[in-house]
């Protein structure tokens, strides 16, 4: 692997100059910025397309279209008298926000959002951190974000935030598994954990027809998977049970306001957008994507961008159509058909990787032992009803 | 494929029409028997109709009422009759609107507009006197500075100058009718009641007034158009 001047260095085991000190406070500004921004357009993207969705015209009042309008929320949160409650652990109370926007901002750092740039005699890829442990960074920081929520509902000393945030771990930690086995196939097909190098192994065509993306590489089945899990990670509708206003108020920020409030708004919403991103990294190719020989740095970032959005808007499209799960059934998902419909596929997956012989091997064991558990399930439902009436 | 038809629904309303009406710039129409802030009527010699019976607040179930009636001065009479009401207030922090105090009105003296959009800041101005709801010379009422009064809106009241019920035609008799008509000033006299000069130099306005029925298309419940239309089409939506 070649390295470039500071692009696949991300230990500065070259040495740190001015050059490359400079790179990276240029582009942690600008991924900053760069999410910031995307934020509150996000915010009002959602908005819009859900009152697309329910004949509702939606913010049309702050700007044009109502563009400005997550905005001047924004700026109302901050002004906005800041609660403390009596009975809250304060220290911790005053932390979690951070806990949970800190790593927000963070994971979107290993996402790669275009090719390389050159300036000057210096070429720098276009993302802010490309560490040797890659998509494992992504884990640990959404695991971090567990402890946020976590924290935050249980150091407000009031009832609903700490249902909410009991919900929440239990959620995020089984979703994390299915996320986890998800994540596995695609870097047991590409022989690399760095982003970088994931997104690099998903140019080209594959069998000249469709883009060798690793959505189509793998089956669709890890990329499905890890949409649902990356939903449910996020505390998304419809898997929104830690925040479900019907039943918790608010969820574990019920006693948070002012700016602590917007920190963990701010984060759900860039956990939203990077968990797009991520997707868009590892499973449709990042920045892959026809370009043109002029401007070659741009449309790769176009090509992520556009991505990106489309994956937002599936987001926002589940909102918009589906009902809150109950929470056996969000269980039931995530641990019995998620964790072992990933992990099966893993297994056929590596064997295929093997050999053919290997792949079908695994896929009639697997099948087998599907049905033979399926016959267990029903022989097993028979009794119970039998015995039950 | 029965988990993805919902997909299919959420996609195809975003090209739907909204339903929204985007309220301050437009307005629905407001229905016929809509109840909003209190006039006071005047006849069309400028006489108030309202006699100082207390009916009106004596029927209030909010008790937002306060009046207090007292002998017309003999040189200078403020109504028709032997007293008038000189206390008048309304308090709109109270008031919900339930136009009992219409219907108790012996003399029409109290009816409503459509108003609702009024945002006082003070309770100084939430309790509308008498000087505030009593209506001008010509029967239009008052717009007051935190009233949002759009053009047009001043003909949904009712305050017309015209004595009292559609009686005077013994069908009607111990029949009770709504003042369901909307408009105001002078309108011309019902069947069975003698036509009544109009006093000189006042002027013609609502609905009532012939001429400009066809301009005001929004007329849904019948008013006494002219002397033609009998009696029974009077408020007869509202029986």
């Amino acid at each position: 692997m070649m390295f470039l001047a500071s692009a696949g260095d991300p230990l500065f085991v070259h040495g740190i100059n001015f050059a490359v000190a400079l790179a990276v406070i240029i582009k942690v500004v600008l991924a900053f910025v760069f999410l910031l921004v995307s934020v509150l357009m996000m915010i009002w993207f959602e908005r819009k397309i859900i009152s697309d969705m329910q004949n509702r015209v939606g913010p049309d009042r702050a700007g044009p279209w109502g563009i400005l309008q997550s905005l001047a929320d924004g700026t109302k949160l901050f002004f906005k008298e800041d609660l403390l409650p009596d009975r809250a652990d304060k220290r911790i109370f005053r932390l979690a926000p951070y806990l949970s926007a800190v790593p927000a901002f963070l994971s979107f750092a290993i996402v790669p959002i275009g090719g390389t740039i050159t300036v000057g005699h210096y070429t720098t890829e276009l993302q802010v951190a490309d560490p040797p442990i890659g998509i494992l960074f992504l884990l640990a920081m959404s695991a971090v974000a567990v402890y946020g929520v976590m924290l935050a509902g249980w150091s407000s000393g009031s009832k609903y935030p700490l249902l909410g945030s009991v919900r929440a771990s239990a959620q995020m930690v089984s979703y994390e598994a299915a996320l986890g086995l998800a994540v596995a196939a695609v870097v047991l097909y590409t022989g690399d954990l760095s982003t970088r190098a994931i997104v690099n192994g998903q140019e080209g065509l594959l069998r000249h027809v469709l883009p060798s993306w690793n959505v189509f590489r793998l089956g669709f089945v890890p990329f499905f998977v890890f949409l649902i899990a990356s939903t449910a990670e996020l505390n998304r509708p419809p898997f929104d049970l830690v925040e479900a206003e019907q039943e918790l108020v608010g969820g574990f920020h019920t006693e948070y306001s002012s700016i602590r409030f917007a920190l963990f708004f701010l984060a759900e919403f860039m956990n939203t957008i990077t968990m797009s991103a991520i997707v868009v990294t590892l499973f449709l190719g990042g920045p892959d994507g026809p370009g043109f020989h002029f401007l070659r740095w741009l449309w790769p970032i176009l090509w992520f961008l556009g991505k990106t959005l489309v994956l937002l808007f599936v987001q926002v499209w589940l909102r918009g159509t589906l009902p809150r799960l109950r929470y056996d059934q969000l269980m039931d998902l995530g641990w019995k058909v998620l964790i072992p419909g990933s992990l099966v596929w893993l297994l056929i997956l590596g064997g295929m990787l093997i050999s053919f012989k290997w792949g079908l091997i695994v896929l009639i064991a697997s099948v087998l032992f599907g049905a033979a558990l399926m016959r267990a399930r029903a022989l097993g439902a028979a009794r119970v009803e039998e015995v039950g009436s | 494929m029965g988990y993805f038809t919902g997909f299919k629904v959420t996609l195809r309303q975003m090209w739907k029409p909204r339903v929204t009406i985007k309220y301050p710039e437009q307005k629905r129409p407001k229905p016929v028997r809509f109840h909003g802030r209190h006039v006071l009527n005047r006849y069309e010699d400028g006489m108030e109709k309202c006699i100082g019976c207390e009916l009106c607040a004596g029927v209030c179930p909010a008790r937002c009422i306060h009046v207090r009636g007292k002998d017309n001065p003999p040189d200078a009479p403020v109504s028709p009759g032997e007293r008038y009401g000189f206390v008048y207030e309304i308090n709109y922090l109270r008031c919900i609107h339930c136009d009992l105090c219409v219907e108790a009105c012996p003399t029409e003296a109290i009816t409503e507009s459509k108003l609702f959009e009024f945002s006082f800041t003070s309770r100084q101005d939430a309790i509308y006197t008498r000087d505030e709801l009593l209506v001008s010379e010509d029967g239009a009422p008052q717009q007051l500075p935190w009233e949002d009064w759009r053009p047009g809106d001043d003909q949904n009241t009712s305050a017309w100058m015209r004595a009292t019920s559609p009686s005077g035609s013994a069908a009607e008799e111990g029949v009770v009718h709504w003042s369901g008509e909307r408009g105001y000033g002078v309108r011309s006299p019902e069947l069975g009641q003698a036509p009544a000069p109009l006093p000189a130099g006042s002027r013609l306005v609502g609905r009532g007034a012939p001429g400009e029925a066809e301009a005001a298309p929004a007329a849904v419940v019948a008013s006494g158009g002219g002397p033609a239309v009998p009696p029974e089409s009077d408020g007869g939506a509202s029986r």
